[in-house]
């Protein structure tokens, strides 16, 4: 177990940015830079191990009690 | 002035140790073991301060943390503390202790003129009253409602004292020592759990001091001693008294503050003051006990009023009479024992019982004392204004409505009693569901959430055999599950007099024709009318109501008040107390100060400092430093009585007229390798990477998605898949984060591997006109003319058998170059610059004249790319590639972005060339113009232009494109300065840019 000082948080994990060089519209580029639903409740996230091993991670997380359920690499999809 | 309210032959103090003290100014005396409200109730002092509204006198309501009351400024050596519960702090020797909240004196207060225009401040008096007219509020209201009210000083000084921090880690964490925390410890530690125990108080029993119980043929008290000094021997536990767990966090997570130098006159050397404890407990118990709850009744503020228990408490540990003619008032039989240790010790007490027949072991035995008990009696009145002189009282009705005929009984004191209250905050922080319990009108812990079971007191058992039984099994138990151990241990007898049932009653109703004040919350002044007042006007919800009334929002979070609030509120609804709900328990439990929260981490401790290789050499020749970021910067080199602004510039001008050298160390380096190392930047910078040779440097501008500037650097080509990266000092740990963000998740599949080398190498930036022929004579071996070193051109160097990189890169708009060596040779290097630059008259410069340099430039920077805007705003729409993608770039066409009238980054310069213009004014067109005068744009970054020798600065203008040559004013009304200006380009010097490509 680390430390919670040693992570950094970095937003909403199910946000994908679009692909480079894509046609897109407003309201879809909108929707991946400004509009996050702020979730009571279980929640995936990003989060850096900033004052560590510098991965970010994926996790969930209650935002109500912080309960964590799931954790997931990087490169790991969320299910 | 003699201690007459001192007995002989009872007590838990040190008569041996005669301690003096002073309160407000007045000398007395008490002993070792007392606390400053039992030491001054020894010597009849009752009037202790005055009430935050109405100023009205205000003595002891309890004998603890619930102390709504007595709120006192200490003094100890040297130091000034606001906000200390009179009845919490330890007597010592040569204490001070004034009032506070009464000015001018404790005995004639003017804001007591409150207390009689009563109609001046009823519930929301502040939001209604303050309202207008507006100009009022600073002039005339504030400044009289602070210093009418507020519960001490802060000291202005520096606080000398040390505060610590521990982390540990238990298996249970037992707060509270009395019966069931001694009985729950025990049994835990029996079982090998490693136990923390702590007690908030200095001594621990908690009720078992004052209770007559026998626990194992022993007192209570011996009982307790025995349990502790066992405890205190075992490896595997920890005690603490004085020791308040004030919080309860995630994952069983809490925090206590233990105090371990407040009772002393001085702070023992190398000790700390307070130390806070960061607690993981596997399992945690609270055994925190109940708090009496008071009966509301007119004028039950009066100083005398106090609860029963704490009379009974100041008795029995402090061998002190809060009063010789006591009145108690009660609704339960926890009134009797007060009343029975009155007696015992030759004072004849009164006890008023709202119960109609009652019938228990202790009521018979207050009977057989002889006490004069008067059934079915309430007082409707406290008689008498700086202590209570005698009490209005009345028979009541069976259905609590209908009073009798009021009489008047002489009387020097009157414990309430209106029975108890669990201290369930601790499980309500936890994430407790709580419930309410009819039989004791109260809330209780429900279900829990975390790892944590409230026993005893605190959980609503008021019988001291089942508390004990309880707390065995709960140790056991629990610590079984850890330890898997299981010691049996033989369950004491246990002797106690049976009670009954208490009545529900807890407000008295007011006589025909009088209009006393009846007081719900003691600190705030809130009474039964202001909570009639909030909900006549609309407010329903509980928690609305206390922060319109401020019931339950002292210091002291109303321990005492809460629960006899919410039963207001639900007569007034109709509705039952649960269903109107408590409001949120928050951590603290009870104050704490913030030194003992900020731990070690002040002054210099309270964050890293960053020092360049080079930081001695800076030292050693009169630098005046910087903080920057984390970072230590020289401001500039002070030669003879220069000030900052005469310092800087010179340092500026030798750099235009001959050559200076610069600190550079603190920028950002990120070493940045692989085969896809080129299309990373080519995504994160808004120009165009794919094409820039080996050996070359490019300056680049990063984006954040949403358009706006994130960061600018030069970033260079070393070798083919080999790029170093400078950031800007304040962005270099955001931009790697940055650049591993987008490579772990956006586009794993670049192969490129990024890495701070921001401590690995010192740089030295070397500008001027000279800077070509000195860095000639550093590196005789390299060929650095203007052919061999073009401007953004990059070679390796060797430094007088150093390895040194040099890149033409210039900041300043000169003609420059920056050196980079291995962190280990920076000293090396910088003395090297400046011995064989002595003949181009070198010149060390700090980050002032780099400043000035860079603004008389134009060049932005971090005043500039201040997270609020995009490229075209710092003209840097030059470096926005058409061709492709980057990071951001879909944001840029947003309308507001692309907006004709956009802001842009101007030259800004005085009309009298004299008037140096502040940094963050604003910029409007006309001076006298009607408030709120429309703003143009602020002042970014202000210098004393060397080059021109007149004040310059950057802003960021709306419409700046069309605003050249236009005459505005700067507004600097902090300053108290209008300064006509006239804008110009932000390019001040060398518009062209020929200097850096000479």
């Amino acid at each position: 177990m680390r430390s919670q000082n040693e992570f950094s948080y970095g937003g909403d994990a199910t946000v994908k940015r679009p692909e480079l060089d894509k046609e897109i519209s407003d309201q879809d580029w909108d929707n991946f830079v400004y509009n996050r639903k702020s979730l009571r409740g279980k929640h995936w996230e990003l989060w850096q191990h900033l004052s560590g091993c510098r991965q970010w991670i994926k996790v969930e997380r209650d935002t109500a009690t912080h309960e964590i359920f799931n954790t997931l690499k990087a490169n790991e999809e969320i299910s | 002035m003699s201690q007459s309210f001192r007995l002989e032959n009872i007590g838990l103090i040190n008569r041996d140790k005669k301690l003096s003290f002073k309160f407000n100014g007045v000398t007395y005396y008490g002993y070792e073991g007392d606390t400053l409200a039992s030491a001054l109730i020894a010597n009849g002092v009752h009037l202790v301060g005055r009430s935050f509204k109405y100023h009205r006198p205000r003595g002891f309501f309890g004998a603890g943390v619930d102390e709504p009351y007595a709120i006192v400024q200490l003094y100890r050596n040297g130091e000034t503390e606001p906000n200390i519960k009179a009845t919490e702090q330890e007597l010592f020797e040569g204490l001070e202790a004034t009032s506070v909240n009464c000015w001018p004196s404790v005995n004639f207060d003017i804001g007591a003129i409150n207390n009689f225009i009563k109609i001046f401040l009823p519930a929301g008096f502040y939001y209604k009253t303050f309202m207008w007219p507006k100009s009022f509020w600073y002039k005339v209201y504030e400044p009289f409602i602070r210093k009418a009210a507020g519960l001490g000083i802060a000291s202005t000084k520096h606080d000398k004292e040390r505060y610590e921090h521990k982390y540990e880690y238990c298996d249970l964490l037992i707060a509270g020592s009395g019966p069931s925390g001694l009985a729950s410890a025990y049994a835990a530690a029996k079982n090998g759990a490693r136990v923390i125990l702590a007690e908030d108080k200095p001594r621990h029993g908690g009720t078992l001091l004052t209770s007559e119980v026998n626990i194992g043929n022993q007192s209570g008290k011996e009982w307790a001693d025995g349990i502790i000094s066992e405890l205190k021997e075992m490896p595997n536990v920890i005690v603490k008294n004085r020791s308040q767990v004030f919080g309860y966090y995630d994952h069983n997570m809490l925090v206590m503050s233990e105090r371990i130098s407040d009772h002393l006159p001085k702070t023992k050397k190398f000790h700390p003051k307070q130390r806070l404890w960061y607690i993981r407990a596997k399992e945690v118990l609270i055994s925190s006990g109940s708090i009496e709850r008071p009966i509301v009744f007119g004028n039950n503020d009066t100083p005398g009023v106090m609860l029963s228990s704490a009379a009974k408490e100041y008795l029995k540990v402090y061998g002190v009479l809060v009063g010789k003619s006591p009145l108690i008032f009660t609704n339960n039989d926890s009134g009797y024992e007060t009343a029975i240790e009155f007696k015992k010790n030759g004072v004849d007490p009164i006890i008023l019982d709202t119960r109609k027949e009652p019938q228990s072991e202790i009521v018979d035995e207050a009977k057989n004392l002889g006490i004069n008990i008067k059934f079915s009696h309430v007082v409707v009145a406290a008689q008498g204004y700086k202590k209570v002189k005698s009490a209005d009282i009345a028979k009541i009705s069976d259905d609590k409505e209908q009073l009798g005929k009021v009489e008047n009984i002489k009387c020097d004191c009157i414990c309430v009693s209106g029975f108890w209250t669990p201290t369930i905050h601790l499980a309500s922080q936890s994430g407790n569901k709580t419930k309410f319990n009819e039989d004791i009108d109260a809330f209780v812990p429900g279900i829990s959430k975390q790892n944590e079971t409230t026993l005893g007191a605190a959980n609503g058992s008021y019988v001291l055999n089942e508390t004990l039984k309880s707390s065995f099994e709960a140790g056991q138990e629990l610590s079984k599950k850890i330890t898997n151990n299981d010691n049996k241990i033989s369950f004491p007898n246990v002797v106690e007099k049976k009670s009954t049932t208490h009545d529900k009653f807890w407000c008295v109703p007011l006589p025909e024709g009088k209009n006393y004040k009846r007081f719900l919350d003691f600190q705030n002044d809130v009474s039964v009318s202001d909570v009639e007042i909030a909900l006549k006007e609309g407010y329903r919800s509980i928690e609305h109501v206390k922060r319109y009334t401020t019931l339950g929002m002292a210091t002291d979070q109303g321990k005492t008040s809460n629960l006899n609030g919410l039963q207001l509120v639900s007569n007034i609804e109709n509705k039952v107390v649960p269903n109107v709900g408590h409001t949120t328990f928050r951590p603290p439990y009870t104050p704490v100060s913030i030194g003992a929260i900020v731990g070690r981490e002040v002054g210099k401790h309270s964050k890293p400092t960053r020092k360049s290789p080079m930081h001695s050499w800076h030292e050693k020749n009169n630098a005046v430093f910087v903080d920057a970021g984390v970072w230590l910067r020289p401001r500039y080199y002070k030669q003879g009585n220069e000030n900052l602004f005469e310092g800087s510039k010179r340092e500026a001008k030798n750099v235009r007229t001959n050559v200076g050298v610069c600190d550079v160390t603190t920028l950002g380096k990120i070493d940045i390798k692989g085969p896809d190392a080129a299309q990373l930047l080519n995504r994160v910078y808004t120009n165009a990477w794919l094409k820039l040779p080996v050996g070359k440097a490019r300056y680049g501008v990063m984006l954040r998605e949403d358009g706006i500037v994130m960061d600018d650097g030069t970033t260079t080509r070393i070798s083919e898949n080999h790029y170093h990266m400078t950031t800007t000092t304040a962005q270099a740990a955001n931009v790697l984060s940055h650049l591993e963000y987008y490579l772990q998740l956006v586009w794993p599949e670049l192969n490129v591997n990024v890495v701070s080398t921001t401590e690995q190498w010192a740089g030295a930036a070397i500008a001027g006109p000279k800077s070509r022929d000195l860095l000639q004579k550093l590196f005789p071996n390299s060929d650095v003319s203007n052919e061999g070193l073009p401007f953004m051109g990059f070679i390796e160097g060797d430094l007088f058998g150093v390895k040194a990189r040099i890149f033409r890169i210039s900041f300043s708009g000169e003609l420059a170059y920056e050196v980079n060596v291995e962190s280990d040779n920076g000293n090396f290097m910088w003395e090297k610059i400046m011995e064989v630059g002595y003949e181009f008259d070198i010149q060390p410069y700090g980050t002032e004249a780099l400043s000035t340099l860079r603004i008389e430039m134009g060049h932005v920077a971090g005043s500039e790319l201040d997270g609020r805007t995009i490229p075209y705003d710092n003209s840097l729409e030059g470096l926005l590639s058409k061709k492709k993608d980057f990071i951001g770039k879909r944001s840029l066409s947003r309308e507001a972005f692309t907006a004709e009238d956009r802001q842009k980054v101007v030259g800004v310069v005085p009309l009298d060339k004299k008037t140096s213009i502040p940094e963050g004014s604003h910029l409007v067109k006309d001076s006298n113009a009607q408030l709120p005068n429309p703003k143009l744009g602020y002042i970014s970054a202000s210098c004393w232009s060397v080059e021109h020798d007149n004040p310059f600065s950057l802003a960021i203008l709306k419409d700046g494109k069309n605003m050249i040559g236009k005459k505005l004013f700067v507004m600097a009304p902090l300053k108290n300065k209008v300064i006509p200006v006239e804008i110009v380009s932000s390019h001040y010097v060398d518009p062209k840019g020929e200097r850096v490509r000479s």
